[in-house]
């Protein structure tokens, strides 16, 4: 049923990928794909990025044990790496350092971004402010007032947000746009897709940038533990913090590599981003992958609790990785993360993102299936600052005008005696 | 019947052939026919049948309205064959545009037969270059049918090598960097492009994005084979108060842009 059976594997992994995109941005991609490949062994370009890793991200990121939020894990140990703690709050600036560097390779001034809760976006207006390059960032309607924090922090960065009222107003809208504006302005603009899916050579590359998560944080877990973990546990929206663990970890045949996607309000109601659950093979801004589609081929949207996980489409590798048997995809629901959301917070004093909290979900899930002689690596892909109005309404902690409800107020239900 | 075999007969007419772009079902399946046909008897040479789809990156403001429109009144993928049956016999060239995804989730090979069984003449595909389109060719060719990529003012020598070796019926050269939608004036990019393209290739070029008016016809006609018009025939129908002003509005359109290939050469 599907296309792959006598396509070039050029930009391919397994059968998923490729380039489905209008002939005007195909030179542009082979610029990009020319320049980047050039640029990762020139030691000019990889000094740079190390350099910049080190003392603007604040590179390595730290592993943390959570011994307390472990309890609730059956027991098992588990590890978070702190991509919360980078500059900005999340793993995003990891990749848009690199693309804003190949920006400058390029002889571009101008970058343009998608963003769905807006971690990329504020990661590529931070990048752009940095370099000097002009930034405009789209981002739906319905994100700009669910993470309006984020919109006001790109602003001050100096990047123009653009709020995209197209079809469902939320993350594939802001990519249609992105897309839009690259058609026409792609002499002086670089896209800086902020996920491991679009044309190629966009999902290799954006995992690439990213990989330094897995590769320092296998050795911090040999250097603590004296092992390898027994499963690397990640949420999966467009899955660029799930690429960017995994793939240092593919060889060890022996760690299993899981996915969480979000199920929202279930799988079975329609109202969730599984794509791995309810998608099917499809081609959606530029890649064949799994896609969220009805008999027609019309995308049908998604819905989730967390802005970043609400995208109807995933990276291709993701799609290999499934069908390949490496990895394997199960769906968390909006009740089941926002209860590890309140987890994390009260018994180690860290707030995850709401998109990381689908992984802390898993790992409670993970956990109890394997008992207490795992080890879980978890990837804490953002930090939850951005989420605490999201939260305080999940949790009836403020009234419909935004005003503090107390606990002696009538329905105040407080964090605790959610279930 | 290939569309090329339409364009050379106007080129023997010392003129351009026209073009023009309507998405099915908008306003409804019933309605979206009607107005092709309107179209045909304005003097329009080929009927770009359009597939709305939920992701329109190629299209701007006024064909992601219509899309948007047709798909909430329900049309289904299916409507193009119908479609492509009525303007093939009203004795139009039937091309569908469509974004590959529809085609992909239908089935190429079923989809190629079914387009071929209807009278359609082929397929224009924005979002798919020819080499990912392996699937699509072998069945294009099975069905004798055509098949029309894209090149841009951006694409390079070998581009438009690999690009136009691939094709049938036309090559569709997009006038402008950017996404469809009126313009102001065309530019001397579509020109420069035309030339570029010829250099490849003995097939007719065709040029799309941005022609809106008779006079805008008349000018690309001079060097084109075929002049491409989609969002202001569009617009016709979206900003129309009732269904027989927007058939009025579109046919008049459609007569000034007749008129306009007819005098470009002349």
């Amino acid at each position: 049923m599907t296309t792959t059976s006598n396509v070039p594997a050029y930009g391919r992994f397994g059968g998923f990928g490729g380039r489905y995109v209008p002939e005007a941005l195909i030179p542009a991609l082979e610029q990009l794909e020319e320049v980047w490949r050039k640029a990762v062994v020139d030691p000019e370009f990889v000094g740079e990025l190390e350099r910049l890793q080190r003392t603007y991200t604040g590179r390595p990121s730290i592993i943390t044990e959570v011994p307390r939020f472990a309890e609730h894990c059956g027991g098992a140990r588990v590890i978070l790496k702190r991509e919360d703690l980078n500059h900005t709050g999340s793993h995003k600036i990891n990749n848009v350092l690199g693309q804003a560097l190949l920006t400058k390779r390029m002889g571009k001034t101008r970058v343009i971004a998608e963003t769905g809760a807006g971690q990329h976006g504020v990661a590529t207006a931070t990048a752009a402010a940095l370099l000097g390059l002009e930034c405009v960032v789209y981002m739906g309607r319905k994100d700009t007032e669910r993470q309006a924090l984020n919109v006001a922090r790109m602003r001050l960065l100096g990047a123009e947000v653009v709020a995209v009222d197209n079809g469902s107003k939320t993350l594939k809208d802001a990519v249609n746009e992105a897309f839009r504006d690259w058609v026409a302005n792609v002499e002086t603009t670089h896209y800086v897709l902020g996920t491991v899916t679009g044309p190629h050579p966009f999902p290799e590359m954006v995992r690439d940038f990213h990989r330094v998560i897995g590769v320092e944080a296998r050795q911090q877990v040999l250097d603590l533990v004296g092992r390898l973990p027994d499963a690397v546990l990640a949420c999966v929206g467009g899955g660029s913090n799930a690429m960017g663990i995994f793939h240092r970890f593919i060889d060890d045949r022996s760690v299993r590599l899981i996915g969480f996607e979000a199920g929202g309000e279930g799988v079975e109601s329609g109202k969730h981003a599984a794509r791995f659950s309810a998608g099917i093979p499809g081609v959606l801004h530029g890649a064949f992958t799994y896609v969220m589609q009805d008999e027609d081929g019309q995308t049908v949207e998604s819905h989730s609790v967390s802005a970043g996980l609400d995208y109807p489409s995933v990276g291709p590798e993701h799609a290999h990785l499934l069908e390949s048997g490496r990895a394997e995809y199960r769906p968390i629901s909006d009740v089941e993360a926002m209860e590890a959301f309140s987890l994390l917070s009260r018994t180690e004093g860290i707030l995850p993102a709401i998109e990381s909290a689908h992984a802390l979900a898993g790992a409670m899930k993970v956990g109890r299936e394997l008992g207490p002689d795992a080890v879980l690596l978890v990837n804490l892909s953002g930090r939850g600052d951005k989420d605490v109005h999201t939260a305080a309404e999940w949790f009836g902690l403020i009234g419909d005008d935004g005003s503090p409800r107390l606990p002696e107020d009538d329905g105040a239900k407080g964090m605790g005696e959610q279930q | 019947m290939s569309v090329a075999t339409i364009i050379e007969k106007c080129r023997a007419d010392n003129r351009a052939a026209l073009i023009g772009y309507l998405p099915v079902g908008f306003p409804s399946v019933e309605g979206s026919i009607s107005a092709m046909k309107v179209l045909v008897e304005s003097g329009v040479d080929i009927i770009e049948i359009g597939v709305p789809y939920s992701d329109p990156v190629m299209d701007g403001p006024v064909i992601q309205d219509a899309a948007v429109r047709a798909l909430a009144a329900g049309v289904h993928l299916t409507d193009i064959f119908t479609a492509a049956h009525e303007v093939s016999a009203a004795g139009a060239g039937a091309l569908v545009m469509t974004y590959w995804n529809p085609v992909l989730r239908y089935g190429v090979e079923r989809f190629a037969a079914d387009l071929a069984a209807a009278g359609g003449a082929g397929l224009i595909t924005p979002d798919l270059i020819p080499d990912e389109a392996g699937d699509w060719i072998a069945a294009a060719d099975a069905h004798d049918l055509d098949k029309v990529f894209l090149v841009a003012p951006s694409s390079t020598p070998e581009r438009l090598e690999a690009v136009t070796s691939q094709c049938r019926g036309f090559v569709y050269a997009t006038a402008v960097m950017g996404v469809t939608g009126a313009r102001a004036s065309v530019g001397e990019a579509a020109d420069a492009l035309v030339s570029r393209t010829r250099e490849h290739t003995d097939l007719p070029v065709c040029v799309g994005l941005g022609v809106s008016t008779g006079d805008q016809a008349a000018q690309v006609g001079r060097y084109a084979d075929g002049v491409i018009v989609g969002s202001a025939l569009v617009r016709c129908l979206t900003e129309a108060d009732s269904d027989e002003q927007g058939l009025e509005a579109l046919g008049a359109l459609a007569r000034e842009l007749a008129d306009g290939v007819r005098r470009g050469r002349s």
